[in-house]
């Protein structure tokens, strides 16, 4: 496949981690007290995949050139908007509206990044933001008759469906892939456990694994060597006869491009679009899970978005009655202390632990989730006559 | 008529006049340097030739093209590499990629979209930075880390770089600066083997009257913006407007 050992390595139990997420992210059986941390329900663990690949392009972009872009969520906006639109004119099938969401998002991108990167550092950053904020004020107000407005956009029983309706396939508003139902769930009890098969979660998790893919060949092509180069000094590459701004124009491109995928895989799995899906703070948390995972990593905006989305869904869920169990064994006096010291860093206080987390990892851990899994891995190598081979991760960034 | 032809340049900022009348003529295959005090407008020039400053008046001609007007990695193309002051590498790369990246400049131009093929499948590249690597004797510090190199490799890297683009012309900005006298040895005997064993003009920014004197053929004295003399080594260093202007001075200082 054009890959080397350890990238090849790396695919494949990125893949066998998907294929098994359903038993993997369920490890508790039903009912029993830690159920509530079980995330192999099909909602988030597609949505862990999905943002895996909003995260993967968004670190093509900064990972590789440096440059921040605090406006990606606009492309996944477009993305989205695009999609639901194949919806409503063309057919329930998701393959045209994820196809369009992301040419749709790539034609955007290069309008945004051609003006935007004229500019580079904090000013381009503000440039994507003012577009981003943009994008989302006009989905809102002005352009309400294609967004939707504040209701946002679904399905609805007299949209037009021309393909639908020329091959008599079905009226339904579900979005399927040739037949198949995104929401169909296969459940398989095994004692007090349930595991959920969703069509629709492994629809995206073969998406996000041909992005993954990509993504490895872009990281290891001369084209991604560039692109580093770009970050590592720009004066030097435009010294040695090559012109910097296509080369970030395409990274940013690609990048906007996996944002539209992801926008138009949110779209076949749950068939409705709003305005707050372009809002800063989406693009923002896309900033996040890059950082947090390792940005200039493979892997590290894969394990960022997946546990940004698995705190915001489960740690956010855990209320006062929940604690109020936990902490049942203990003396009332300590239990109530317990419940009052933990109970703001819980549900709607999630963003707390998750902005202590992530000051946490910048500060002691620059090169993200994945440096901390470097380091524990050469504590347990140490032992061993030490080999230092160069790994082929790139430098994080500052 | 040489390489490199400068006519009439001027440059001004705001009131300070850089560069006053400077006519230049750098010919084909040697070695030409151009010397003067701190504030003759040295880096000035230089800074006119490749693009990064766009002179007031004048013009500057290479190989019979223009270079007014073009964008750096356009004169770099056209064939004129240039050394910076201090090293200008690619620090978060290794030693073998930064010497890769102006192959791929060489060959694909400014710009490719090669996003497919795997950097290991371009063994032609990889034949030619290795084959560089060897000439600069920097073969086993090809996974090193290119900024946890010594300054003095540093500048050999980004002189073999610049050699790996086969330029017609190499611009050195006081190649030695802030150098031990051993890596400054070194770094002249480097150019004195390039200028030998390659097709190449050099031309050198240079402070120090140790190097300049070591190499070069012809040297052009620049003292407030205009220049004052050019001719042999031998001759500048007998002329007694050059020592008043900028010899003196450095006898003084060593």
């Amino acid at each position: 496949m054009g890959l080397n050992k350890k990238d090849f390595t790396l695919l494949l139990i990125v893949a066998i981690l998907c294929l098994f997420a359903p038993f993997i992210l369920n490890p508790f059986p039903e009912g029993s007290a830690l159920a509530q941390f079980n995330a192999g329900y099909p909602d988030l663990m597609q949505r862990l995949v999905i943002f895996g690949i909003f995260a993967i392009g968004f670190n093509i972009l900064f990972g590789l050139t440096g440059y921040l872009s605090f406006g990606h969520a606009a492309f996944l906006g477009v993305g989205s908007y695009a999609a639901i639109w194949m919806m409503k004119l063309l057919t329930m099938n998701v393959i045209p509206a994820i196809v369009v969401s992301v040419l749709v998002a790539g034609v955007f991108s290069l309008l945004v990044g051609w003006i935007s990167l004229r500019r580079s550092g904090i000013y381009f950053s503000i440039l994507t933001l003012a577009f981003a904020q943009m994008s989302y004020s006009l989905a809102y107000s002005v352009l309400t008759p294609i967004t939707g407005g504040e209701t946002g956009l679904q399905p609805k029983v007299d949209d037009p469906r021309i393909l639908d309706r020329v091959l008599e396939i079905s009226t339904s508003q579900r979005a399927n892939l040739f037949g198949l139902d995104m929401n169909t769930s296969h459940v398989v009890r095994l004692g007090d456990w349930a595991f959920t098969f969703n069509a629709g979660y492994y629809l995206a998790a073969i998406v996000m694994l041909v992005a993954f893919y990509i993504s490895i060949r872009i990281f290891r092509s001369p084209f991604g060597m560039m692109l580093r180069a770009v970050k590592s000094n720009q004066q030097r590459l435009n010294y040695t006869g090559l012109n910097s701004k296509p080369y970030t124009l395409a990274a940013f491109v690609i990048s906007g491009m996996y944002a539209g995928l992801a926008g138009g895989l949110l779209v076949a799995m749950d068939t409705q679009v709003g305005a707050e899906r372009m809002f800063w703070t989406a693009s923002g948390e896309v900033v996040l899970m890059t950082i947090l995972g390792g940005a200039g990593t493979l892997i590290g905006p894969v394990l960022g978005a997946g546990f940004i989305k698995y705190m915001e869904n489960i740690v956010s869920k855990i209320n006062k009655s929940i604690l109020e169990q936990w902490f049942a064994f203990m003396p009332d006096g300590i239990e109530d202390l317990l419940i009052t010291l933990v109970y703001p860093f819980i549900g709607k206080g999630w963003h707390l632990t998750l902005g202590i987390l992530f000051m946490l990892v910048v500060i002691f851990l620059p090169g993200g989730l994945v440096e901390g899994g470097q380091r524990v891995g050469r504590l347990f190598k140490r032992k061993k006559p030490a080999d230092d081979k160069p790994d082929g991760k790139t430098t994080p960034a500052e | 008529m040489g390489i490199l032809e400068v006519k009439n340049v001027g440059k001004r900022f705001g009131g300070l006049q850089a560069l006053g009348d400077v006519n230049l003529s750098i010919a084909e295959n040697t070695v030409h340097a151009i010397i003067g005090p701190n504030g003759a407008g040295k880096s000035t020039l230089l800074n006119c030739l490749v693009g990064k400053l766009i002179p007031d008046t004048g013009s500057v001609m290479f190989d019979g093209q223009s270079v007014l007007g073009r964008k750096p990695y356009e004169i770099n193309q056209m064939g004129i590499s240039r050394v910076f002051q201090t090293p200008e590498i690619f620090a978060d790369l290794s030693v073998m990629e930064n010497m890769m990246i102006p192959c791929f400049a060489k060959r694909d131009g400014a710009f490719q979209l090669n996003a497919i093929s795997s950097i290991p499948s371009q063994k032609d590249m990889i034949e030619r930075a290795e084959h560089m690597l060897d000439d600069m004797n920097m073969a086993d510090k090809r996974a090193m880390h290119a900024g946890s190199l010594s300054r003095g490799d540093k500048r050999r890297l980004e002189i073999g770089m610049c050699l790996s683009q086969e330029p017609r012309l190499l611009l050195l900005d006081e190649p030695t600066a802030g150098m031990a006298r051993a890596d400054t040895n070194n770094t002249i005997d480097l150019l004195k083997q390039i200028s030998e064993e390659r097709d190449i003009t050099i031309a050198i920014i240079e402070h120090d009257m140790h190097v300049v004197f070591s190499l070069a053929e012809r040297i052009t004295v620049l003292a407030q913006g205009t220049p004052l003399v050019e001719d042999t080594p031998d001759k500048i260093k007998g002329n007694p407007k050059v020592r008043e202007a900028y010899l003196g001075e450095t006898q003084d200082a060593a």
